[in-house]
């Protein structure tokens, strides 16, 4: 799989991954250097295959310096189609958006990587004719409208041999074995049951194979409206309060439809709200969270400010920065999806009730919120396979619609929103607050952002199970190996190498300590906190009530079309929330437990690591958290050796092989952007605000002042 | 009562919290004793009051007040709601309500605070119950309005260090290699004769005799001549602080001091120019000729190169810090926090601040060109400026001694006017002489460490804990305004240093992530993106806010040292006993005692 390069060749030759060609190249391209906004760079060709843009260094010496992390599919210099964002042509000076069709060639073309690389490519020394070809080849592949079928994805899982090993702890959810394991896992079998009523996706093409409902809605419920209206079983909460999320009915013209739909969703609440099950709460997502276009006007604003063309950008954007950040309006959607978090883990954990996520088609926030509930809630969801499993339950199986939302076959920038990366910022600001309790490092977050554009996984590159399924055997008849057999993005093994590996793994992660045998008997202790919370309980008699009178106030709120909150409604306690939020942060943390993420306005931050990462004037050497992740890899790794040394003793012998911590060798002079920034790049220089100054309008006669007032010159005669 | 108050004060309340490290601070609190006392702490009175906490709604209780602090015990709360504040940390005391007013807790006191809160009481209507509670406070919060002592005067505490032995200045410029063949020490301003604010002991260039230095002095605001703050120990460069030439509207010169420049250029064998950091905005400087100020004119200077580093004045910084207090206080600004905060420019100023520190110690040391550092009279803008270049470049600064040192040097010794600008025991809280310049220093301290969090030996407890005492007039550190009034008031006899309380305590002070590293330059990025509000100081009594301390990451890295130790301890002992028992045949290459010295050395 590995190609490595013959001596005597001269050429320098793209590094193709089974299933790539190449379609077009152009030599004596200029790459610059991001680094000073001079003209430093490398010569090189630029190539297009129909995997990825790579630029391919004529200065191959180069290659000395092997990274520590490396991307064994994705290099440096490449950029797969799915990542290219925008692509700009220079002319004269001026940047133009290419787009389908071009009249004149570019001198430079500017690549955008939704990464949030960007890379600056000049073209005046190459040939015409290159030029024309690879700028149009680019454009063409990357930006214009694309048959799934033509994804790299299949082209690869034909020609690689499939490798994939079994080792893989991520529960997948294709079967229903897997849906069982996991009710039994949060004892939710009681009241809940897998179905198979979908086999052969008679029910719908959008729900998955199998699925979780509550025991006693029929199997002609699920039938009826294609799994609408049928509320579907997420999680349950170790007090057996359950997060259900429901596909809502769309706005009906006609009255008699929309009666018999009430009448139905009618049925469907009486059924569930009875004993056994809990108190039932709604919350109707698209009404109480911004919409799929004000996420993804914000993402679109905020990305924006990551993707500097140079140092004077960078400086300039720099005076007014927090008002930039705040006006994209993402940081404060990451807030509100939080905010909702927290009210849907009082209601499961506080009072009780089993809450019921609805939207339109119950694959896009409801994904957000139900895996954020979780995260929060459930240890297991922050160990790496827990979280990889969830992503599976609730995102890839779930039947979010990642194709469309990441736009990867540029069919329709109406339905393009990242959703998806909501989920991962989201999550990323509870590692960086509780960076204890999470198995997995922020790098992990990052790698899994950058693997949503890497088109060998199918992981992100199908809208649904049914989607998926289809094509892994539609064609499959012409391809002598059977059925495609697509790699999940879960390997690692295949983007990075063990070295790479063990920087996903947060060494501050301590294992939730399992009940050993001196200390069997003890109680376990999971849940501490919540047992230490003052129980504003469940008052079951009158809250029964307020289900019911409820009940036909939601249910034609739920045909018709906006709604307010349910969650938090009117007759709650305003400040129950506020209550649960501050008892529960007055208390020293259990990693092991409930979660509840900080949510005022200092607490909020931008992901450095994903969006600086690329930019040089926002480099710390030897700073930033690595230096403090590094000192603490260092001190594992001798208490690791100490802890050989100690069995050695023991048993005077060798021991075998132990768990690997990277080494990070002369970690002081490290760069805050580590892992994704090299060491040799690193420039003495300090990095200088070009521009500083900003006018303290408001306070003109305080700067006219002088500290002190003394006339000097009266100390002269 | 006393009793049950011991267990009760290990609660989680926010108020407590600021108790508690008092307490552990050596605070002695007899077990028998309502409150903490210091020793040479008196209590003074005591009353019924209701704590009107900005968090948890009114709190009943009874405060104490002594001739140190104000101390506050809830009588119905569950934690038991704690305040600890000395009176030193008082900027105004206000009386809310009158005697005929309505509503509930509407008259009592309104206290504001130079630590970023305030604190409300409630009291009784009845019978001027209120009237001696203020007088008392009055007059035990604003000595120096009452012609009466700094507590720091009757404090008679006592530590196992010295503090005052930290910094002697002939051993720091020593540790710099000075005096040498270029640069010599003088005692021309011994007794203050020279300048009054400047210290006893200066370094000046060799070729300059005292004679120049004083006609030098004539031409320089306040007589702040141009010396010596620190020289770089490969390149020779030095960075100089003075205060501005005093060339006035007709644009005077002075032939000395242009001399004396030059000689300060040359001592480095340099050829290159002088670079003169003018800290002020340019406008500033030039308005400032209207008073006799100015700047060094091209004309005058021509082997020097001038620049201006937009840093503004302690009024525009007085008025960014009360900003910054009315979104965090008490409650932090939720829907707009980031365009609230920029409105306030506090992080802009460090920003400035810090960038002005990069460009001085950028010069120094690969520029390899000298640098004088001026502002108005040097001794606000100037002080931040030479003492974050000298943080950036030399390691030395970044231990905590070494950081005292740079504290007692730049700031006390060179006349930073502390008892101006925090107004010590002085009840006149509008005086336009306050300005929160030496937090904006320590802000900038925090900020590179928070960049840098391996490079400082000291953890952020020690800022929060120097700030505290700034305030606190516990020490006498930071009382009064230069080395001559001081010495005057005979403080190095009478009072205590802060520093005999943190070095009797370091490892409370200490960065567990500290890794030393000689001469390397450490340049933070003086960038929004990188520049953060110091939360756990200025939102520190929001209990909403507060952060986990020690953090995460720091604890997790404790315990993994515990269990290093603990295996090393292990293994030693494995070993002796095999050993034993093998006696002779075992000879391994490490043997457990190298092997315990080499892990050791870290400490």
């Amino acid at each position: 799989e590995i190609h490595i390069k013959e001596p005597i060749e001269k050429e320098v030759n793209p590094h193709l991954l089974p299933g790539e060609l190449l379609l077009c190249e152009a030599s004596t391209v200029y790459k610059y250097m991001q680094e000073d906004g001079s003209n430093r760079g490398t010569y090189g060709k630029l190539v297009c295959t129909n995997f990825k843009i790579s630029f391919l260094d004529d200065d191959s010496a180069s290659d000395d310096n092997e990274p520590q992390f490396k991307n064994k599919i994705v290099g440096e210099n490449d950029i797969t189609l799915q990542c290219v964002d925008q692509i700009y042509g220079v002319y004269d000076e001026k940047k133009k958006l290419l787009t389908g069709q071009l009249r004149k060639y570019p001198e430079k073309l500017i690549i955008y990587c939704k990464d949030l690389r960007v890379f600056n490519f000049c073209l005046r020394y190459t040939k015409e004719e290159e030029v024309k070809r690879i700028v149009s080849g680019i454009v063409h592949h990357s930006q214009t409208p694309k048959l799934l079928k033509r994804l790299f994805l299949f082209s690869y899982a034909s020609a690689a041999p499939n490798n994939t090993d079994g080792r893989n702890q991520t529960v997948m959810f294709e079967t229903l074995e897997d849906w069982r394991d996991e009710l039994e896992r949060t004892k939710g079998n009681v009241k809940y049951k897998a179905v198979t009523t979908n086999e052969g996706y008679r029910v719908s093409e959008k729900l998955p194979l199998y699925f979780v409902v509550p025991i006693c809605i029929s199997e002609e419920s699920i039938l009826k409206y294609e799994g609408r209206g049928i509320p579907i079983w997420c999680w349950s909460c170790h007090n057996g309060a359950a997060l259900l999320k429901m596909s809502a009915f769309p706005k009906e013209q006609d009255d008699s439809t929309s009666q018999m739909q009430k009448a139905f969703l009618d049925g469907i609440y009486k059924t569930i709200s009875k004993p056994p099950y809990e108190l039932l709460k709604m919350d109707d997502l698209s009404s109480s969270l911004p919409s799929l276009q004000d996420i993804q006007t914000a993402y679109t604003r905020f990305k924006q400010l990551f993707l500097i063309d140079n140092s004077t950008d960078f400086w300039a954007t720099d005076v007014k920065w927090f008002s930039l950040l705040e006006s994209t309006n993402w940081l404060e959607i990451i807030r509100r999806v939080l905010k909702k978090a927290i009210e849907v883990a009082e209601c499961l954990e506080i009072q009780h009730t089993n809450v019921l996520l609805i939207e339109e088609t119950a694959t896009d926030l409801c994904c957000v919120i139900s895996s954020l509930v979780q995260v929060m809630m459930d240890s297991y969801s922050r160990t790496k396979s827990g979280f990889q499993s969830l992503i599976q339950k609730e995102w890839v199986i779930g039947g979010h619609c990642f194709l469309d939302r990441c736009n990867h076959l540029h069919k329709s920038e109406k339905e393009e929103a990242p959703v998806f990366l909501l989920l991962l910022n989201c999550v990323w600001q509870l590692v960086q607050q509780y960076p204890p309790a999470f198995e997995f490092t922020e790098t992990y977050l990052t790698v899994l952002s950058d693997s949503l554009y890497v088109p060998i996984f199918s992981t992100f590159f199908f809208n649904s199970q049914h989607q998926r399924d289809t094509n892994k055997s539609g064609e499959s008849l012409k391809t002598q190996s059977g059925p495609f057999r697509f790699l999940t993005v879960w390997d690692w093994s295949v983007q990075f190498d063990p070295k790479a590996q063990a920087f996903l793994n947060n060494p501050l992660y301590a294992e939730k300590p399992k009940p050993d045998r001196s200390q069997r008997k003890t109680a376990r202790f999971k849940h501490q906190r919540q047992l230490s919370l003052p129980l504003t309980q469940t008052k079951p008699s009158t809250k029964r009530g307020f289900f019911r009178e409820e009940t036909d106030h939601l249910i034609k709120n739920i045909l018709g079309k906006r709604i307010g909150k349910f969650i938090n409604s009117s007759d709650e306690p305003p400040n129950s929330l506020r209550e649960f939020y501050d008892s529960w942060h007055s208390k020293p943390v259990d990693y092991h437990g409930l979660l509840l993420p900080r949510i005022d306005g200092p607490e909020i931050k931008v992901w450095a690591q994903r969006y600086l990462r690329w930019i040089p004037e926002a480099q710390l050497h030897g700073g930033g958290t690595i230096a403090t992740a590094a000192k603490i890899l260092d001190l594992m790794e001798e208490v690791q050796s100490l802890q050989v040394k100690m069995d050695e003793e023991r048993s005077q012998a060798v021991s075998g092989d132990i768990h690997s911590v990277p080494m990070l060798r002369n970690s002081a002079r490290l760069s805050s952007l580590f892992p994704f920034a090299l060491l040799q790049r690193q420039s003495v220089k300090p990095a200088l605000p070009t521009s500083t100054w900003k006018d303290l309008e408001d306070e003109d006669d305080l700067v006219k002042r002088d500290d002190e007032f003394v006339d000097l010159s009266g100390d002269m005669l | 009562m006393a009793s049950s108050s011991t267990p009760k004060y290990n609660s989680n309340s926010l108020e407590s919290s600021s108790s508690k490290w008092t307490l552990k601070d050596g605070t002695n609190w007899e077990q028998n004793e309502e409150i903490p006392r210091l020793p040479g702490e008196t209590r003074v009175t005591d009353k019924d009051v209701i704590y009107m906490c900005p968090f948890n709604g009114p709190v009943k209780g009874r405060v104490y007040i002594t001739n140190y602090r104000l101390y506050l015990r809830s009588v119905e709360n569950d934690p038991v709601v704690i305040l600890n504040v000395p009176l030193g940390v008082i900027s105004r005391i206000e009386k809310m309500g009158g005697a005929s007013s309505r509503g509930e807790n509407s008259y009592g006191l309104d206290i504001t605070c130079k630590d970023m809160r305030n604190l409300r009481f409630a009291l009784k209507q009845e019978g001027h119950s209120r009237r001696d509670i203020f007088e008392v406070l009055t007059k035990y919060a604003f000595p120096q309005s009452h012609n009466s002592l700094f507590f720091a005067f009757v404090n008679e505490e006592k530590f196992s260090v010295n503090g005052w032995m930290v910094y002697n200045p002939m051993s720091e410029y020593r540790r710099q290699g000075l005096p040498n063949e270029r640069w010599r020490v003088t005692f021309i301003n011994e007794r203050y004769g020279l300048c009054d604010t400047y210290p006893s002991l200066l370094v000046v260039p060799y070729n300059a005799t005292d004679d120049d230095l004083k006609k030098v002095a004539a031409f320089r605001s306040r007589n702040r001549i141009p010396v010596l703050s620190w020289i770089h120990p490969e390149t020779q460069a030095v960075i100089m602080r003075c205060s501005q030439p005093l060339v006035g509207m007709g644009g005077k010169r002075n032939k000395d001091d242009e001399r004396y420049l030059d000689i300060i250029r040359e001592a480095n064998g340099q050829i290159s120019k002088l670079t003169i950091y003018d800290a002020r905005p340019n406008v500033n400087a030039v308005a400032n000729k209207a008073t006799g100020g100015g700047y060094e004119g091209e004309d005058a200077y021509p082997n020097a190169e001038l620049f201006f580093l937009d840093i503004h004045n302690i009024h525009v910084m007085r008025e960014s810090l009360k900003k910054l207090k009315d979104i965090v206080y008490p409650n932090v600004e939720e829907s707009h926090w980031l365009s609230s905060l920029e409105s306030t420019h506090w992080l802009e100023h460090i920003k400035l601040v810090l960038t002005g520190a990069i460009q001085v110690a950028d010069k120094v040391s690969s520029g390899r060109s000298s640098v004088l550092v001026h502002c108005s009279d040097g001794w606000d803008r100037t002080a931040q400026l030479t003492s974050l270049a000298m943080l950036m470049l030399d390691s030395y600064y970044r231990t905590i001694e070494g950081f005292e040192v740079l504290v007692q040097k730049e700031w006390i010794s060179f006349g930073h006017k502390f008892a101006s600008r925090i107004g010590h025991g002085d009840k006149n809280h509008a005086d336009a002489d306050r300005s929160p310049i030496f937090l904006q220093f320590i802000d900038c301290v925090w900020q590179m460490s928070k960049q840098f969090p391996t490079a400082f030996e000291f953890n952020e407890q020690f800022l929060i804990t120097i700030l505290d005492h700034l305030y606190s007039c516990r020490f006498g550190t930071f009382l009064y305004n230069s080395e001559f009034l001081r010495e005057k008031e005979k403080v190095t006899e009478k009072t205590l240093s802060l520093w005999s309380l943190i070095n009797s305590e370091k490892s409370k002070y200490t960065n567990p992530f500290y890794s030393k590293e000689v001469n390397r330059a450490l340049y933070p990025v003086a960038s929004m993106r990188h520049l953060e509000l110091w939360v756990n100081y200025y939102i520190r009594w929001n209990p909403r806010i507060r952060q986990q301390q020690p953090s995460p990451v720091e604890q997790r890295y404790m315990e993994l040292l515990a269990l290093r130790d603990d295996y090393i301890r292990r293994l030693e002992e494995l070993q002796i006993t095999n050993n034993s028992k093998i006696s002779n045949s075992s000879t391994s290459s490490t043997s457990p005692s190298q092997m315990v010295s080499h892990v050791q050395t870290h400490f």
